[in-house]
């Protein structure tokens, strides 16, 4: 594989701080965030040549983006693979812009799952009455009442069977995440919870508590990617791509060990074309629409062994002023989660290289290596993952 | 017999043997005779060697719970009135299907359990497999 290492960077980051949106379409957050991006960039919307993005509602939303923002990009790729599509779509950036292919890419997303009342996580693929299902995979699954948590619950489930991983362990992951949403104006809750009071949350599907499950908002925002020379003349200081691994996962004609997930192979090639290894990672951020979600990240991105997240995530390990801290502006369980989660791990990554909350809290000291995991879909079907490791100068 | 208000399969050629067979209470699975692996779902091609040489086989019906979760809360018409399982069984050929455990106390429902399968009828063209707590 030719060396891509350093061959893109990203320059420019806004994140939409609304959490409730019920007046504006996911366009317009999308373009208040491509413009605040390209500001913190220094750039234009004339610099812009490559539009990557993704919906949970909007068909063909590349060609319906570039419409409304009237822009005729060289490249367009609205890769949609769930909540970790757009460390698929840096992963994609990166390509385009070693090839030659475009200088700047930008990448967004925007949702209104809040304010649209959907029912993420409990809703099921036929919530809004019964559609015509897929004659498959859907008709030999719909049928039996899949939701989301539902699909990450059964994993859960397992996971303590075989490992003995308790509810307690899992609840560690989601009080850590809440103490970081304490240091986050925008997070969406804030008020320091304990173990106890994620235990004490209703159970939504065992063995997932209230909980243990991401918060549902509005939201967006958007990263600018920038070939190497036009970055060195950016705002800001450039966060290179070092690595970047894309993968998924199913059910493998029903034989597959759905203990494994995508980051188990995703992380491979980041961690190859990159150079490094765990043990330089400084900070990451990690898929957290669940509380398992989190802890099975872990073991097959290799922090640790399988089986063994249960421990790892104890004693303040994944916290702010851990070994690894992990999604430290709250995460998916406290501070946002619009639908898909993925592009707010590259922005708080982001935020954190350039050191933006040096003297606070907040800021994971000399932050120099950063990994971003975004998975979609559920773990107990099927899913994608995408690992992207970052760097400063 | 009381309405079915949970979603019902599209049923296409490609899977109308399966569910034919259902009507009739017989649970199918499928094996390809190139490199005699089992799939589950059942599909037009095998998902192992890409051949087409696809057998459809009745599967002895019983099998294992590999994973359960009890869900509380499901807004989908169906699901909505009480907590039910759903289940990934894996069937002695080997092969793992999502399900509902019904017929039992989802308190009772663990993994290992050994598991059995049972039809209700949908409509007059559909019955659904799910499975029961082995005799």
């Amino acid at each position: 594989m030719v060396d891509l290492r350093r061959a893109a960077a990203i320059v420019g980051v806004h994140e939409h701080i609304t959490r409730y949106a019920p007046d504006k379409s996911e366009q317009q957050i999308q373009g208040e965030s491509i413009i605040k991006a390209l500001e913190d960039a220094g750039l234009e919307k004339k610099d812009v040549d490559g539009l990557f993005c993704a919906s949970m509602s909007v068909r063909s939303s590349g060609l319906n983006l570039a419409d409304y923002l009237n822009m005729y990009p060289k490249m367009v790729d609205n890769t949609t693979v769930g909540g970790g599509s757009f460390e698929f779509h840096l992963s994609h950036a990166l390509n385009a812009i070693y090839a030659g292919r475009i200088n700047c890419a930008v990448i967004t997303y925007a949702t209104l799952a809040r304010s649209g009342g959907v029912s993420v996580g409990t809703g099921g693929i036929s919530r809004q009455g019964h559609p015509r299902l897929d004659p498959s995979p859907d008709s030999f699954e719909e049928l039996y009442g899949l939701t989301t948590v539902g699909l990450y619950a059964m994993i859960a489930q397992r996971h303590m069977h075989l490992f003995g991983t308790t509810s307690e362990q899992l609840a560690e992951i989601a009080v850590t995440m809440r103490r970081h949403a304490g240091l986050n104006p925008e997070a969406l809750f804030r008020d320091p919870i304990t173990v106890d009071d994620v235990m004490r949350s209703p159970v939504v599907s065992t063995p997932l508590h209230r909980n243990d499950c991401c918060v549902i908002t509005d939201g967006g925002g958007a990263v600018v990617v920038a070939s190497p020379e036009l970055a060195r003349n950016c705002k800001q200081k450039p966060v290179w791509i070092l690595g970047a691994g894309e993968a998924v996962a199913h059910q493998g004609a029903g034989k597959r060990d759905l203990m494994y997930i995508a980051a188990k192979q995703s992380h491979v090639p980041a961690f190859e074309m990159a150079g490094v290894t765990q043990k330089d990672i400084d900070m990451a951020m990690i898929y957290d629409s669940f509380t398992i979600t989190v802890l099975e990240t872990l073991e097959d991105l290799g922090f640790c062994e399988k089986g063994e997240g249960g421990q790892f995530v104890l004693d303040g390990r994944i916290g702010l002023g851990g070994e690894l801290p992990i999604n430290t502006d709250g995460g998916g369980l406290s501070s946002n989660h619009p639908g898909m989660r993925g592009l707010f791990l590259l922005l708080e990554a982001t935020r954190q290289l350039r050191g933006e909350f040096e003297g606070t809290e907040r800021q994971v000291p000399d932050c120099k290596i950063a990994l971003c995991h975004g998975t979609g879909g559920a773990l107990g079907s099927r899913h994608s993952g995408g690992t992207v490791i970052l760097a400063r100068d | 017999m009381t309405t079915w208000n949970k979603p019902l399969p599209t049923i296409i050629g490609e899977t109308k043997t399966f569910w034919d067979m259902c009507r009739r209470g017989v649970l199918l699975i499928q094996k390809c005779d190139s490199c005699n692996e089992y799939q589950w779902y059942p599909r037009g091609i095998c998902a192992n060697c890409w051949s087409n040489d696809i057998k459809w086989i009745p599967s002895s019906g019983r099998g294992t719970v590999w994973t359960f979760t009890v869900t509380n809360q499901n807004r989908t018409q169906g699901f909505d009135t009480g907590p039910y399982v759903l289940a990934l069984v894996e069937l002695d050929e080997g092969v793992r299907m999502f399900t509902n455990i019904v017929e039992c106390d989802p308190k009772d429902v663990s993994i290992g359990m050994p598991v059995e399968v049972t039809f209700q009828r949908a409509t007059d063209q559909i019955s659904v497999p799910f499975f029961k707590p082995a005799s």
